[in-house]
């Protein structure tokens, strides 16, 4: 589904002395079946902007429209459940919202509540406690006695339950381990790719912004700064660090390695492997000469 | 998330009833509660009313917040009124209709009485408008202090009540935080029958209670982590100190208790 913002607003707690405008003027649009990587510090209004995709909030000015939903001040759905059917989030800490005495039923929350059929939620969990990389013996287990790692999978599994056509992804990684992030992160391209859904990620890893997206955006003070493919927006390197941004280290790198070595090697997206295939066609081009 | 999270009512201000110790604060109040039941005619009330509306005045805090203070009493103190002027039976019939007959007495009664509820709450509420909840835990600390040598755990009690304290606003952003992520799975808060509505906040309860639990045993082992044995031989952050304005103020509430008693009639 695609997703557009148009000049959007939201103004917390409005008209008490405790206004307070998370999102100014912000416009973008998300092609179906691409990855957004949403970038900023906190604060910068990522947190505010992923309620406006499943209508958790809905704008004070402008206009969202998710697919065929539209959400603005004076446009509200009369049933949000749908919409949220087809906009998945994972929160942040997504561990925090189990609850349910084992892990099946906790996964079955969701479909539940969106009045899926018992025997299809059944088929859905045995599909996707292998997708997200745990063990079947898990499902009568009781979720708190899990590690945070095997949690974070359960409740992801719980979002993903509900066959959402977006996901949102609010740091999905955070807090886990190296290995586990690669993982996750694997998982969801993966699973993006199947089933050809439309992905917001909100995160802080460059690298994974540059490895996963389509599409960058990056928010400052609530307004966007700079919207475009990695390409584009890491070429960038004063204008990203003028609000304490850092470029991936692969583009770190080629900056470096030009300013030692005098070879320009311009950025194009390519892998670890692939900027050492470039830098030994030099070194052999300079040796033969 | 910015939600802007106020604990009690506590209005910031400079004024002298922000700055007057806690524990001076908190006496006052203690005896006031006890001389307004003494007041029993126009120059007796007069007195605590003057007293009463000087410090509201001096505190500086705006009459809005001073009458939203009030609004939960109001119709307590309106059921006073109504409740004295049709049962006391006292003086001579000032007006009837069907089988209620009201009584001059019922009606001096009634406003009598529900004026001193009035003070009552006006003063009390002046305390936690012009006192953050952490002074009154500290003052309280420091006034159960006597009751040490009985083994009662003032100390103890204090920690308890600003754990507390410190710890609402952080559930309440989980709260929030939790609703948010629920609804997102197609729990309905808001709408749909009381039935369904009631088990919707299981969802909303468990994860919660998770981790305020968790949370107690991280700031637990924090406190070990630090050393922490109890309040034995610890100096505090904040002293309370009694200063020139709080005797000032005390010897002035003096002369306000020795003005009542002058001006109460005795019969």
């Amino acid at each position: 589904m695609d997703i557009t913002f148009k000049n959007v607003t939201y103004i917390y707690q409005q008209n008490t002395p405790f206004a307070h405008k998370a999102i100014e003027d912000l416009s973008f649009h998300v092609e179906s079946g691409s990855i957004l990587a949403v970038i900023g510090h906190t604060g910068s209004g990522k947190s505010t902007l992923i309620q406006h995709l499943n209508g958790l909030s809905v704008p004070t000015e402008g206009e969202v429209s998710i697919g065929e939903y539209r959400l603005s001040k004076d446009h509200k759905l009369k049933d949000m459940k749908e919409l949220r059917s087809r906009v998945g989030v994972v929160f942040q800490y997504p561990e925090h919202q189990l609850f349910e005495e084992t892990v099946a039923k906790d996964i079955a929350f969701g479909p539940q509540n969106f009045d899926v059929p018992e025997s299809e939620i059944n088929r859905r969990i045995k599909e996707i406690i292998p997708a997200v990389g745990l063990p079947e013996s898990i499902l009568e287990r009781s979720p708190f006695d899990l590690s945070g790692g095997q949690m974070r999978r359960v409740a992801i599994a719980g979002v993903l339950a509900v066959k959402p056509d977006v996901l949102v992804l609010d740091e999905p990684t955070a807090g886990l381990d190296p290995r586990g992030q690669k993982e996750i992160m694997d998982m969801f391209y993966k699973l993006h790719k199947e089933q050809g859904l439309t992905t917001v990620l909100v995160t802080h890893s460059m690298e994974d912004a540059l490895k996963y997206a389509d599409r960058i955006l990056i928010l400052n003070k609530g307004t966007k700064f700079m919207e475009g493919t990695p390409e584009e927006v890491f070429e960038q390197k004063e204008a990203l660090q003028s609000v304490q941004l850092d470029v991936p280290e692969s583009v770190q790198f080629l900056s470096k390695f030009e300013k030692r070595f005098g070879h320009a090697i311009p950025f194009q997206k390519q892998s670890v492997e692939e900027i050492a295939q470039t830098i030994q066609q030099i070194i052999k081009g300079a040796e033969s000469r | 998330m910015n939600n802007a999270l106020i604990i009690g009512q506590y209005v910031p201000g400079d004024s002298l009833v922000h700055r007057l110790d806690p524990r001076t604060k908190i006496t006052i109040i203690f005896f006031f509660v006890f001389i307004v039941f003494l007041a029993n005619n126009v120059a007796s009330y007069g007195i605590l009313t003057v007293f009463a509306l000087a410090s509201m005045f001096t505190s500086k805090v705006p009459i809005r917040f001073i009458i939203k203070g009030l609004t939960p009493v109001w119709f307590l103190i309106i059921f006073t009124f109504i409740l004295h002027l049709f049962v006391t039976r006292e003086g001579t019939v000032i007006a009837e209709f069907w089988i209620f007959k009201i009584y001059s007495g019922g009606l001096i009664q009634g406003i009598a009485i529900s004026f001193r509820f009035f003070l009552l709450i006006l003063v009390t509420s002046l305390l936690t408008l012009t006192t953050t909840p952490i002074e009154i835990t500290d003052a309280i600390e420091d006034m159960l202090h006597p009751l040490k040598r009985f083994k009662f755990p003032v100390h103890e009690l204090a920690l308890m009540m600003s754990i507390s304290l410190r710890f609402i606003p952080t559930l309440l952003q989980e709260t929030d935080k939790i609703s948010r992520a629920q609804a997102s799975r197609g729990v309905d808060f808001k709408t749909g029958p009381v039935k369904e509505r009631i088990k919707a906040i299981v969802p909303l309860l468990v994860p919660l209670f998770v981790s305020a639990f968790k949370r107690a045993e991280e700031l637990a082992m924090a406190m070990e982590a630090r050393g922490y044995q109890g309040g034995e031989g610890r100096t505090k952050l904040r002293e309370l100190k009694i200063e020139r304005r709080d005797i000032f103020i005390f010897i002035l509430f003096a002369f306000v208790i020795a003005g009542l008693f002058m001006a109460r009639t005795y019969s």
